[in-house]
């Protein structure tokens, strides 16, 4: 047991009281690591001999064991099973990570996804043999312009912070292109990570602009940071606030008045899909995260896929490669030459995230234009139901309504020893996924909550019950008890800090001894 | 609206308790010029059935690999992926579940990263892995970046046998992050000699290995001349199912591996979502992109697992971080990983046998084709074949006999004279005899 764990014994469960022999509690079963069911030899698929050739790896071949261990097909299903059990996952209960959109993945993408057509097609086959993937990618250029209003999307990007690095490459190229070497992004303090990261990694130096009273952009700040050596400010709007950045319009005259670009963060674009057009707020280029707005599924962290729209200024730089028509049909432009020459080139394999654009396209297609804008106005209505019915409990960050997330701080905690976290680790022993935390940054003990549009009111009034009694017990003094959660879990807090220290990141066997089954 | 389950009702109730008329009034704050008064024009709400319908059609012009001799490689194989892959990774705690991020509720993901990162240092021989990256291609320019920020220095070197889009993608990245390439020419060969031209300012050089033409090389000597000039050796693998048969980076010497994980459990998708792969060596660690995932224990001492050494990451490090990347590409290093799993070590090296024998198979009936000849000597499972003329129209006319005959090398450089006749030809297990027949057959008519 490390320090760490010695000092919060006092808070061992009850649970450890009644041990069971297996360790497994009822049906949360323990699994080992697959490398600890080891028998040498045998296999969970089966394979006909090896041709018989001369080999022709010309003295490459491998030398020694590989290390592998060997599992048959039930133990190998029983294992995934099992530790499947361990996760919360959106189809098992409402999951309100803030600015995450974890909202429902519906089946139909997944079926339709697996079509041999789709699933089954090489990205350097023939064009003459894959025009109905072209016809696909052709497609969902369409709705994703006309939803957001913009004239050209790039859509090579492999993920939504891939997207932005893309974004940020276009405006790099547009710069390099008139000349400018331009040397700051600034971007606000309520910003995701993935913001100051992706202009460094650009080369740009982050300046950041604060957030005024009321968790905007403060106006000033922005004004007096804009200059001649600015290249880009980036916004996320909706912002991580969950506030709709109302001097949008004005924000984008200062930035272009600048000769800057102005990048929009398009992260939370699930609050706005069919009621804004994104185009008339000024902006020149936005990425949209194809994994929150348009349902494909998160996957315990990626793949996602991060198309970016872009403005007239900002098109002829878009990444390779791209879908044309011609006489012939369809056809891919796949190099930097002729009609791609200002392109700034590739940023990734292939051409996209295939499989990705064809559950989004499913999605939008069964939304529709009149779902799709439903979509906007659930999400906002859900958010701002939590916000109401827990403002007297709880204590929002910023007076009003909200968009598609709900901000409190950790006011209402003052004084309980009982923090954020603690509080977090109390909702999963009720089965609730805990709200994005301590993000923002510019607020407090932050907790940041989006229901989506996926969520009934029966499922909130049943979130908002546990939520509420929560914050009694915690007001009521019940340190102990938030300070010892999670009890129920299929794992209790976890030492991070020994974890760090020596890190262990791959299995070994213990010294002396042998595997399991060897 | 079959994913919405809010009624009317329950619409007009929330309102209330919000204590706003109308829905409008929660986006009082979209200035009036962008607001969207009606419906944008797409076509309206559609049932599975024509969601179905329609891109069924569309799916159904594409020429499924499968569904045709083929024998297409280039970085992205086609192998046969056991049954219980797919099965697996449709289960909703796995497909559905965010990021690990709260650990009590995530071990299943995280136990899987574990393992994932175990499987990935044992294939590669290197000392520890990530928790995987977009793909390939950007696994390589990460490793770049790595190679960059460990040497202090910013001349990459590029081998002329690494895959055209990575080279292209490193090419990007160093535009715009400010770092030099060079690039060697197309080398089909495999005789290239890059240890001449490391010099002082050199940070790595990216070799891959079976390189893009096929062909396998040793890198142990260059990775030696990296190392006395203070250079690292990156080593890229796009066919993992090779690591089963041929010489691991790891025995080379190499300091980085990175490469693509999509021949082990994954489609072909049209080239994506694929699987970055990412390996390297324990002192390393701290400079490693993207996500780690390490063993601990709980308040009850049991063993568990967390994300670890985020203080490398974007959401703490911000602008310092070593990498703008926020996620991995999770659920294909779990469908990597339940394939690795299911093949174990008998299975690999078995699978990579019967590869080798396939294509060496069809190596000697394709060098049987008049006037074609193999270019590749030693190789794994794809290689290199000269034509007598230029190989892309080669290609459309074997498709239109509904054979995909692999890949012209124009295809991916273009603008080479001297490559124009080359085809790069892959087999597998999927691979029949009668495939081989039949592809041997159709090039030697389209080549009469």
């Amino acid at each position: 047991m490390s320090e760490w764990s010695k000092a919060v014994s006092g808070f061992k469960s009850e649970d450890k009281e009644t041990p069971t022999l297996s360790g497994s509690r009822g049906l949360q079963e323990e699994e080992p690591p697959l490398f600890e069911q080891d028998a040498p030899g045998r296999c969970g698929v089966d394979l006909p001999d090896p041709p018989a050739v001369k080999s022709r790896l010309g003295g490459m071949a491998r030398q020694g064991a590989i290390g592998l261990p060997g599992l048959s097909e039930p133990q190998v299903i029983r294992h995934y099973m099992r530790i499947s059990q361990k996760n919360y996952a959106i189809d098992t209960g409402i999951y309100p990570l803030g600015s995450c959109t974890m909202k429902h993945n519906p089946r139909l993408n997944e079926k339709i996804a697996r079509l041999p057509g789709f699933a089954d097609i090489h990205p350097l086959q023939p064009v003459s043999t894959v025009q109905g993937a072209l016809e696909l990618m052709d497609e969902i250029a369409h709705w994703i312009k006309t939803l957001t209003g913009m004239p050209a999307v790039a859509l090579s990007p492999g993920a939504g912070a891939h997207g932005e690095l893309c974004g940020m490459m276009c405006i790099r190229a547009a710069l390099d292109h008139r000349g400018e070497h331009r040397k700051r992004v600034l971007v606000p303090e309520s910003a995701h990570g993935t913001n100051p990261a992706t202009a460094a990694a650009c080369g740009y130096s982050v300046d950041p602009i604060k957030a005024d009273a009321g968790g905007r952009v403060d106006l000033a700040s922005l004004r007096e940071k804009l200059g001649q050596d600015v290249a880009a400010f980036m916004l996320t709007n909706p912002s991580t606030c969950g506030l709709f950045e109302r001097d949008v319009r004005e924000i984008a005259d200062m930035v272009h008045g600048a000769g800057a670009y102005f990048y929009c963060d398009g992260a939370n674009f699930n609050a706005i899909v069919g009621r804004v057009n994104c185009a008339e707020l000024g902006i020149d280029v936005m990425h949209l995260n194809l994994h929150k707005t348009f349902s494909t599924p998160h996957g315990g962290g990626g793949p996602g896929s991060g198309p970016v729209v872009l403005a007239k200024s900002l098109a002829p730089y878009a990444p390779l490669p791209w879908v044309v028509h011609d006489a012939q049909g369809l056809r891919l432009v796949e190099h930097k030459d002729g009609e791609a020459k200002t392109s700034l080139g590739r940023i990734k394999g292939n051409h996209g995230q295939m499989g990705m654009f064809v559950r989004a396209l499913s999605y939008m297609m069964s939304h529709g234009s009149d779902g799709l804008r439903q979509v906007a106005e659930d999400a906002v209505l859900n958010a701002n139901y939590l916000l109401a019915s827990l403002k007297d409990e709880l204590t929002p960050a910023f007076p009003g309504t909200c968009m598609h997330e709900a901000l409190f701080d950790d006011r209402f905690l003052e004084g309980t020893g009982i923090t954020t976290l603690d509080f977090a680790k109390a909702m999963t022993d009720e089965g609730y996924h805990p709200m994005t935390m301590y993000f923002p940054l510019i607020v407090h003990g932050a907790l940041l909550m989006e229901p989506t549009e996926t969520e009934s009111k029966d499922s909130l009034d049943r979130f908002i019950a546990v939520i509420k009694g929560l914050a009694r017990r915690a007001k009521a003094g019940e340190v102990g008890y938030f300070q010892a959660a999670p009890r129920l879990t299929p794992r209790r807090r976890l030492d991070e800090t020994l974890a760090a220290r020596k890190p262990v990141l791959r299995w070994r066997p213990k010294p002396g001894e042998r595997r399991a089954a060897e | 609206m079959r994913y919405l389950p809010l009624t009317d009702t329950d619409r007009k109730a929330m309102l209330a308790t919000i204590g706003v008329e109308s829905i409008d009034a929660l986006f009082k704050d979209v200035p009036k010029a962008a607001r969207i008064g009606g419906l944008l024009d797409l076509p309206r709400h559609q049932g599975e059935l024509e969601v179905e319908r329609a891109l069924g059609a569309m799916a159904a012009k594409n020429v499924a690999m499968g569904s045709v001799p083929s024998f297409l490689g280039a970085g992205v194989y086609r192998h046969h992926v056991p049954a219980a892959v797919d099965h697996l990774i449709q289960r909703g705690e796995f497909l559905t579940s965010y990021t690990p991020y709260q650990p009590e509720i995530s071990q299943g993901t995280l136990q899987v990263l574990f393992e994932f990162q175990t499987q990935v240092a044992l294939i590669t021989g290197m000392e520890l892995a990530n928790a995987s990256l977009y793909d390939g291609a950007t696994a390589c320019a990460e490793a770049v970046m790595m190679a960059n920020r460990l040497t202090q220095r910013k001349k990459a070197i590029l081998s002329g046998s690494l895959h055209p889009h990575y080279r292209d993608t490193v090419e990007t990245y160093g535009r715009f992050v400010g770092f030099e390439t060079v690039l060697a020419g197309p080398d089909p060969a495999g005789k290239e000699t890059l240890a001449s031209r490391i010099d002082a300012a050199t940070s790595c050089v990216v070799v891959q290995n079976p390189g893009f033409f096929g062909e396998l090389r040793d890198h142990t000597a260059l990775g030696e001349a990296c190392h006395k000039a203070g250079a690292l050796l990156i080593v890229i693998v796009t066919e993992p199912v090779s690591l089963g048969a041929v010489k691991p980076p790891g025995a080379m010497g190499a300091d980085i591996v990175a490469g693509e994980g999509q021949a082990l459990g994954m489609g072909l998708v049209f080239g994506g979502p694929h699987l970055g792969l990412f390996a390297t060596r324990d002192r390393f660690v701290r400079q490693v992109p993207g996500r780690l995932c390490g063993e601990t224990v709980d308040v009850d001492g049991r063993r568990g697992y967390v994300l670890t050494l985020s203080a490398r990451e974007q959401h703490i490090r911000r602008e310092k971080a070593t990498s703008n990347i926020c996620t991995n590409s999770n659920l294909c290093a779990l469908a990597f990983s339940i394939h690795l799993a299911l093949l174990g070590e008998a299975g690999l090296t078995r699978l990579a046998a019967i590869n080798h024998g396939k294509a060496v198979q069809l190596a000697e009936r394709l060098a049987a084709v008049p006037d074609c000849s193999v270019v590749t000597d030693s190789f794994f499972n794809e290689f290199t074949l000269r034509l007598p003329r230029a190989a892309a129209p080669v290609v459309e006319a074997l498709a239109q006999r509904r054979i995909l005959g692999g890949v012209p090398v124009s295809r991916l450089h273009p603008g080479h004279a001297e490559l124009e006749n080359l085809l790069l030809v892959a087999a597998n297990e999927t691979n029949t005899n009668a495939d081989m027949g039949a592809f041997a057959a159709a090039l030697t008519e389209v080549l009469r």
